[in-house]
């Protein structure tokens, strides 16, 4: 037990500050009513479904819970069920394998269903493009609110997308 | 390999810097002849795929790239366009299923006598009568999802956990359907192949010059080992070299990708045996490891750093410098990390004989890469045929025979320590000069392989060029599709909570199988 402590105390606090929204990647006009995003705004319950990536984007994203980036800090996690979440984040060309399913769990979320696309896959199909496999991106599928771009994006543009599709629309 | 096989084939060798031989099988009778004989001469299968060829010779054509002590040995067996068959070799390599299958899927060859004939990439977005890899492929409308026929367990108390596309994480899509009796694991069945993305046929639509890009996004998570395994195939088949430092620094680029993905693994396995710390330290080094990427090499993950020709770009002393400086510090953190793994009776008792897979099983069934050096299957590209700068750096051979996690997580460990010596050799070693010559535009026909050590185990690339410096064919294969059989095995009599740590121990790819 002395030695994991000590490791905890000697690492310290290594969080950074956190980035600003982009709001040059919205795709959507939000048309979400500000209580919402009053509630939703210190406490954001992400499902991640990975929609036939390169597991690039999950590396990122699994990256972005690394303590440099303190997100639960924020008031944001990632969740099992779509049930339990606020936001999609969706990484990949979409697979036509994997287009059911994607249907799906949007289906199971509750309002307001954000949908963030990750990664120039999740854009526009990216390197994999359209083809007999794919779908050549999340907007083909689903409504996009945001989309991140990037091959993988860092993570720290990931977390610029997620902020950007929870904060208030700018006009 | 001449000695093995020239009973059955025409054997030539092939060009480039890995020691291969391409095989041409006389006849169908003789395929499964060859691969007899490969088995008994302790040889493995690593890949098997085929090609439409009718364009050039009228003919279909089926490839089984073997491992055998001299080196690599591309079997190939051409086909009658009008009812293009090859025998079954499952019986003889397990792993052959899922590819023959795919096969099937993609090209409409089947394997004759195979008895699982179940689609494997084909969820019903195409046809059965199509085939998405034929030169006169024209895309119909995406169809519906099927239903697979699972293998049912029945028996008192037995039923069923169906789990996935979707998991309950960041993880990569895939089935799992469990057959239980209270806690216990009787059957673990996989469906995989919601990830396919068509790679094959996409490098269609690329240069050979250009296609790295495409190789290196197979599996983000092997991206240098794909990228050189791609380069060297494709330097084989234009007759090039790339430059000595060049060669340096994939070597540079591929160790640091073991050491990244290693670091990230162990933090996930502590995680997974209810030990959220390591998590935190582990991912913290991972992250300053990837930063150091991004500064050296304009990237995370080092994407597209290794190029047909030598590297993009070169550190200059003072990065590498500070490589070797990180390297030692992040030593000294795994170190004590590794005594507090080592002395958390908790974590030990998850690790310690769950998800066993004997030697014997391994050889059996297959099983490569880090998996397989944990269950006695001492295969390890850098050190069995090393290519420049492995020959200098004399590379050890981590081997484990527990065939548990806690084997696994002891592999890691060492690999990790061992790879953190190659950097600072690598650096220390580095020969000056250029890094990167033109890529000529290979001859239309010319074939080449390239075959790496990735951090997972061993990824091959074989390509054949076509006309005006494109891409005819290129297949590249990932050492998951050999391991996730495995798991299968690894999990039986285990307890469903521990399916994620057996799971997450190999950590395969399902993008770089699916493709």
């Amino acid at each position: 037990m002395i030695p994991i402590l000590l490791k905890i105390v000697k690492t310290g606090v290594v969080s950074e500050p956190t980035p600003q929204a982009r709001e040059e990647w919205r795709s959507r006009a939000a048309a979400i009513q500000s209580d919402i995003l009053q509630i939703l705004g210190r406490a954001l319950v992400i499902r991640q479904v990975d929609a036939g990536s390169c597991n690039g984007c999950e590396l990122e994203i699994h990256a972005l819970n690394n303590p440099y980036y303190n997100l639960e800090g924020l008031g944001i996690r990632f969740a099992a069920s779509p049930r339990h979440a606020d936001m999609l984040l969706v990484t990949g060309p979409v697979t036509r394998n994997m287009e059911q399913a994607l249907r799906i769990a949007h289906a199971a979320m509750p309002d307001p269903k954000l949908v963030v696309a990750v990664g120039d896959c999740g854009k526009d199909g990216g390197i994999f493009g359209e083809g007999y496999a794919t779908c050549g991106g999340v907007a083909r599928v689903l409504p996009v609110d945001v989309t991140i771009p990037g091959c993988p994006p860092a993570p720290l543009a990931i977390l610029q997308g997620i902020l950007t599709a929870i904060s208030r629309e700018r006009r | 390999m001449r000695k093995i096989l020239s009973p059955f084939a025409d054997v030539s060798p092939l060009p480039g810097e890995v020691p291969a031989a391409r095989a041409r099988i006389a006849g169908a009778g003789r395929w499964t002849d060859a691969a007899r004989a490969v088995r008994e001469a302790s040889g493995r299968l690593v890949a098997l795929w085929g090609t439409d060829h009718r364009g050039q010779d009228g003919a279909f054509s089926v490839f089984a790239a073997y491992a055998l002590a001299e080196g690599l040995c591309v079997a190939e067996l051409a086909m009658h366009a009008d009812a293009p068959a090859y025998p079954d070799l499952s019986g003889l390599f397990p792993a052959a299923n899922r590819m023959q299958r795919a096969v099937r899927d993609l090209l409409g060859i089947e394997a004759l006598d195979a008895r699982d004939r179940r689609p494997w990439l084909r969820h019903g977005a195409w046809r059965e009568d199509e085939s998405p890899l034929r030169q006169d492929f024209a895309r119909h409308e995406p169809g519906a999802p099927e239903t697979y026929p699972f293998v049912r367990v029945e028996g008192d108390g037995v039923h069923e956990i169906p789990v996935g596309p979707i998991h309950a994480g960041i993880i990569e899509p895939g089935h799992f359907r469990f057959s239980v009796v209270g806690e216990k694991v009787l059957r673990l069945e996989q469906r995989l192949g919601y990830t396919h993305k068509g790679i094959d046929r996409r490098f269609g639509d690329f240069s050979i010059a250009e296609g790295y890009r495409l190789a290196g996004r197979v599996s983000g998570d092997s991206t240098v080992a794909y990228a050189w395994a791609y380069a060297q195939a494709a330097e084989a088949a234009a007759g090039i070299e790339p430059p000595a430092r060049a060669r340096w620094l994939r070597a540079l680029l591929l160790e640091r990708e073991r050491i990244a993905n290693h670091l990230g693994d162990l933090g996930a396995l502590g995680n997974d045996g209810g030990f959220a710390f390591a998590l935190s330290q582990f991912m913290r080094l991972k992250e300053d490891w990837l930063r150091a990427n991004d500064e050296a090499f304009g990237h995370r993950f080092a994407m597209d750093a290794i190029v047909p020709g030598g590297v993009a770009m070169d550190p200059g002393p003072a990065r590498l410098a500070a490589m070797a400086r990180h390297a030692h510090e992040i030593e000294l953190e795994v170190l004590q990390l590794r005594r507090i793994f080592d002395e958390h009776s908790g974590l030990q008792d998850r690790f310690i004989t769950a998800g066993r897979v004997t030697p014997e099983l391994a050889a059996r069934l297959g099983l490569v890469g880090l998996g397989g050096r944990a269950s006695g299957q001492a295969f390890d590209l850098r050190v069995d045929h090393p290519v420049d700068p492995y020959r200098d750096l004399k590379v050890k051979k981590v081997v484990y025979v527990a065939g548990d996690v806690a084997a696994r997580v002891h592999a890691r460990f060492d690999e990790l320590f061992e790879s953190v010596r190659l950097v600072q050799a690598i650096v220390a070693g580095m020969s000056a000069g250029e890094v990167r010559v033109e890529l000529p535009a290979p001859a239309a026909g010319a074939f080449g392989v390239g075959w790496i050590e990735g951090w997972r185990g061993e990824v091959l690339v074989a390509l054949e060029a076509g006309r005006d410096g494109r891409i005819a064919r290129c297949h590249a294969h990932d050492p998951s599709w050999h391991n996730w059989p495995v798991l299968e095995h690894a999990v039986i009599g285990n307890i469903v909570p521990d399916f994620p740590l057996i799971n997450k121990s190999f950590n395969m790819s399902y993008s770089g199988a699916d493709t």
